[in-house]
């Protein structure tokens, strides 16, 4: 408490005594997977950044790009893909940092039901979420006709045997099926990254117009968000203890070994592709191309400049 | 002392050893075959416990699921506008108070006549009340679409309800319309149950003092357990992998396939336990119970060491009798053994302990008894004997001494007679001997001498030599003719010899003035004569030994001595010596010691004899007596 005392006290800015008060609105409820963000939070490193920030509670019957709309949240955690349909509906967006680099998503089979390679899929029972494009991008690269089901938020439906294949995140549904006693060895998995869809996932988004308000705390605010990821990383139990602390508040189930799967999953997804990258930034080639993919598949029709949609146009003026 | 000591000892140790294994595996065989049993009966009783309250719980399930199938069939059957579904609904929820809520959901694109997807009623505050839902994201969620999609009755995994915070779970049952190809999908009835009551369920089922119950969802999610922290948030398999367990995950794999086991198993905190697990099929949950070890086994286990304690004592106790068994039997024995030494050390007066029992000791100590006596006997009876023995061997010394006078033993015998020179020796082989010489003037010239063996040794035939030595000598200085001397005296032998003893007697009478030698021979051995010209036996009649049979006739011979020649006379005690391989040592040997031997002093040539018979029986005891004499003559006008 201290230590947060003196690190305000000794902010350059000296906002310190005035914090300003924002609001982030998480992709999903409370888990490892926004681990940063709590930890910022816990750590008082957005107080040192002047910022006053409250955590929304995420969760399957919010939307963080609705929240984000009607002003109920500063801040939201959105794919890149989600991002660029807000913007192409004309809810202009901006990336202020790219936390998770690579795309998540991966199909699992169990080995009994055949599916060995992509070509395998077809005409099979398989869970995709709700607009989820990027599994849609593995299929029509494919050229492979599934049945889609309509994914829940739980794989309930694969582990009784419903469908052949289930959409899942690297970090949390696939360790929640080896969590329910299924071996990894009894499993075929298909990382969309792997088979060259590269859709960036979670990154962090303003509002255009808020972001031109104060282009400077919402650079903070990624700063603040990005030393909460590093603490994380570097003080793994602890920042466990901050999630499963918060999960257990908001009356969600908290398994400390998924979470802390979450967690190692989420360092290796926030690793920059390129040696020497840095944490944080949103690559313009991915950008590029999920852009081209969505135009494609007539999801958008324009694709705004990448200057413009991660707000560097904007600072340098 | 050691000795005794160790027979207590081996006893007591090998008494002690051979209990204590006895025991040992006894105990162990009642405990593990307790053990067996207990394990038994622990999993017949978990059986019925478990399955006991899996029945409670399939009975309260399926009640709720046959409420469910209930109403689907009243929708497959019949047609139900809004209104009237909702009282259905309603009706049926009010009916069932284990219900929480219950409602219908409607596949959009189904013809019906419903405006709603979903019409829900559920207890709020005590009221039912309805709930409408009008947007479709219901499609997606687990409690229509895993029925939907697997077209049959599903329990949704329990989910912790926010609102009333309360685990819960749905009963969903799809229904259709239409038959066989025409058979459509057209929605879900679901009810949705409160698990509080599971809890209630679960806790009452006591296990021993720390024994507990947990119940698993399909999943293999905690549903109940003692500990809080893990209800909702561990699955068995998180903790197999939390606690590096790998046993305990494939006993979750087992427990999410629905069978059901009794299986040992390792508790949080490494605590050894027993678990019986059975599934409550309906739901596909699994129900399971977990004894600790120790305290199961903690009364096994106090009643062993109870039984091993009292074994213990047992066999101090029997150590204790076995070491005064040993005691009894050992202290008599060192009292005897003490005894039996100071006896041995020579003093038989000493006392032996007194005979206590009839056992084996008391036979020993009788025996000990009874050999002192007999000891004490023969030590007597031999001093006695030993006694006898020394007199007469005493006196046996004396007769030798006797015998030894009566023979001339100084020599020169005659020192103013220089006619002649004459040595003679005899070494008797017992104390007294049976060969005899002599030698005497019969008148101024004639020198009677001879030699004789009288057959057997020892008293008698020294008795007999005597009788014959003085019966020679008289009868020679009376007849002065050897023949006549040996006939006479063998007459007088023979006329009283019962025991038919006998003598050979070389007899010879030398005329010192001229050198003749007159002789006769009663079966002696022939002397040696020993002239200037070599050394050889005289040949001679061999003549009738005296003293078996009267009137033996002995014939005379002659001979005539050069002065410097030597006659040698000697008993088959010197021929017949023998060595330890039983070997004569010969007349040829004789002859030819005498050869090599020195002829100057007769005591010198006798010695060297004597000297050389010893060597030839080189240790061996001489059999006979050895006698020999020497005479030489040296002419009438040398002295």
């Amino acid at each position: 408490m201290i230590l947060v005392l003196i690190s305000i006290l000794l902010t350059p800015d000296g906002e310190a005594a005035e914090l300003k008060k924002a609001t982030l609105m998480p992709l999903w409820s409370t888990q490892a997977q926004f681990a940063g963000y709590y930890v910022a939070l816990d750590k008082g490193i957005y107080a040192r950044h002047g910022i006053d920030l409250t955590i929304l509670k995420g969760g399957p019957s919010v939307s963080p790009s609705e929240h984000l709309q009607n002003g109920k949240a500063d801040f939201a955690v959105l794919s890149l893909a989600a991002a660029l349909q807000q913007n192409g509906a004309g809810n202009r967006l901006v990336n202020v940092a790219q936390i998770i680099q690579k795309s998540s998503m991966m199909l699992i089979a169990r080995k009994t039901s055949g599916i060995r390679t992509p070509a395998d899929f077809q005409g099979r029972k398989v869970g995709v979420w709700n607009g989820d494009l990027a599994t849609n991008a593995f299929f029509t690269k494919y050229q492979v006709r599934v049945q889609q089901i309509p994914q829940s938020y739980t794989v309930n439906l694969f582990l009784r045997g419903g469908i052949d294949a289930v959409s899942a995140q690297w970090h949390n549904e696939y360790h929640t099926i080896l969590n329910s006693g299924i071996k990894a060895d009894e499993l075929n998995i298909f990382f969309l990254d792997d088979h060259g869809i590269r859709f960036p996932e979670d990154g962090l988004y303003i509002l255009e117009r808020n972001y031109r308000k104060d282009p400077a705390f919402a650079a903070s605010f990624a700063k603040a968000s990005l030393e909460g990821w590093r603490y994380a990383f570097d003080h793994p139990d602890e920042a466990l203890d901050i999630v499963i602390r918060t999960m257990k508040k908001e009356h969600l189930p908290a398994n400390r070994l998924h979470q802390k799967w979450m967690l190692e999953k989420m360092r290796d997804q926030m690793k920059p592709r390129k040696n020497g990258g840095e944490m944080g930034q949103l690559s313009p080639s991915d950008y590029e191309a999920v852009g081209l993919a969505l135009r494609t598949r007539g999801v958008i029709t324009t694709v705004p400049g990448f200057e413009d949609f991660i707000g560097r146009h904007d600072a340098q003026q | 002392m050691l000795s005794s000591r160790n027979i207590a000892y081996k006893l007591i140790l090998i008494i002690t050893v051979c209990s204590v294994t006895i025991f040992a595996v006894t105990i162990g065989y009642f405990y593990h075959s307790s053990r067996v049993t207990l394990e038994r009966e622990l999993e017949e009783t978990a059986r019925n416990l478990v399955l006991a309250s899996v029945n409670r719980m399939e009975t309260e399930l399926s009640s709720i699921g046959k409420v469910g199938e209930g109403v689907v069939r009243s929708l497959e059957t019949g047609n139900y506008p809004e209104k009237s579904l909702n009282t259905l609904l309603k009706g049926t929820l009010e009916g069932n108070t284990n219900i929480y809520g219950f409602g219908a959901a409607f596949e959009p694109d189904a013809p019906n006549t419903h405006t709603r997807p979903v019409n829900y009623f559920c207890r709020k505050n005590g009221q039912i009340s309805f709930v409408p839902v009008n947007d479709l994201q219901f499609r997606t969620h687990d409690w229509y679409q895993i029925p939907k999609e697997l077209g049959k009755k599903e329990w949704s995994e329990p989910y912790f309800d926010t609102d009333v915070e309360i685990l819960m779970t749905s009963c969903s049952v799809p229904f259709y319309d239409g038959a066989g190809d025409n058979r459509r999908f057209r929605g879900i009835v679901v009810a949705d149950v409160s698990l509080a009551w599971l809890k209630d369920i679960v806790a009452s089922i006591k296990v021993l003092k720390t024994g507990y119950c947990f119940l698993i969802s399909r999943n293999g999610t905690m549903l109940t357990h003692p500990d809080k922290e893990m209800v909702m948030n561990e699955t068995v398999f998180s903790i197999a992998e939390s606690r590096n367990n790998p046993e305990l995950y494939e006993i979750g794999r087992k427990m999410v396939r629905g069978e059901s086991g009794f299986t040992p198993y390792i508790g949080a905190r490494g605590v050894k336990s027993w678990m019986y697990y059975a599934p409550v099929s309906s739901t596909g949950w699994t129900l399971a119970v977990v004894f600790p070890e120790a305290e199961l086994y903690a009364e096994v286990r106090a009643l062993t060491i109870r039984v091993a304690c009292m074994g213990c004592a047992g066999i101090l106790l029997l150590a204790l009798a076995v070491a005064l068994i040993a005691r009894s039997i050992t202290t008599p024995l060192h009292e005897l053994a003490e005894a039996t030494e100071e006896i041995a050390s020579g003093n038989f007066d000493a006392e032996l302990p007194p005979v206590r029992s009839q056992d084996e000791v008391g036979k020993l100590s009788q025996a000990f008894i009874s050999m002192n006596k007999a000891l004490k006997e023969y030590i007597r009876n031999l001093t006695e004997t030993t006694a006898a023995k020394e007199r007469i061997q005493s006196e046996l010394k004396v007769a030798t001494d006797i015998q030894l006078s009566l023979l001339p033993r100084i020599f020169p015998p005659f020192p103013d007679r220089p006619e002649f020179d004459i040595f003679a020796s005899m070494d008797p082989a017992k104390e007294v001997g049976g060969d005899f010489y002599d030698f005497f003037f019969i008148d101024d010239t004639n020198l009677c001498f001879l030699i004789a063996d009288v057959a057997d040794k020892g008293v008698p035939a020294a008795l007999y030599m005597m009788v014959a030595k003085t019966l020679l000598k008289s009868e020679g200085q009376r007849l002065g003719e050897p023949e006549r001397i040996l006939s006479c005296v063998n007459n007088i032998l023979a006329a009283d010899n019962d025991r038919c003893m006998f003598a050979t007697v070389f007899c010879a009478i030398l005329d010192t003035g001229s050198g003749v030698v007159r002789y006769a021979n009663a079966g002696h051995n022939p002397p040696l004569i020993m002239e200037s010209q070599g050394i050889r036996y005289l040949t001679l009649k061999s003549g009738f030994v005296m003293g078996p049979v009267t009137d033996t006739v002995y014939e005379a011979e002659r001979l005539t001595m050069q002065p410097g020649d030597t006659l040698f006379l000697y008993t088959d005690g010197v021929t017949e010596a023998k060595n330890s391989e039983d070997l004569l040592y010969g007349e040829s040997q004789l002859l030819y010691d005498l050869q090599q031997g020195p002829r100057e002093n007769l005591a010198d040539m006798i010695h060297h004899i004597r000297d050389r018979v010893a060597l030839h029986a080189n240790g061996a005891p001489q059999s006979d007596d050895v006698t020999m004499v020497a005479i030489t003559y040296r002419g009438s006008g040398s002295g």
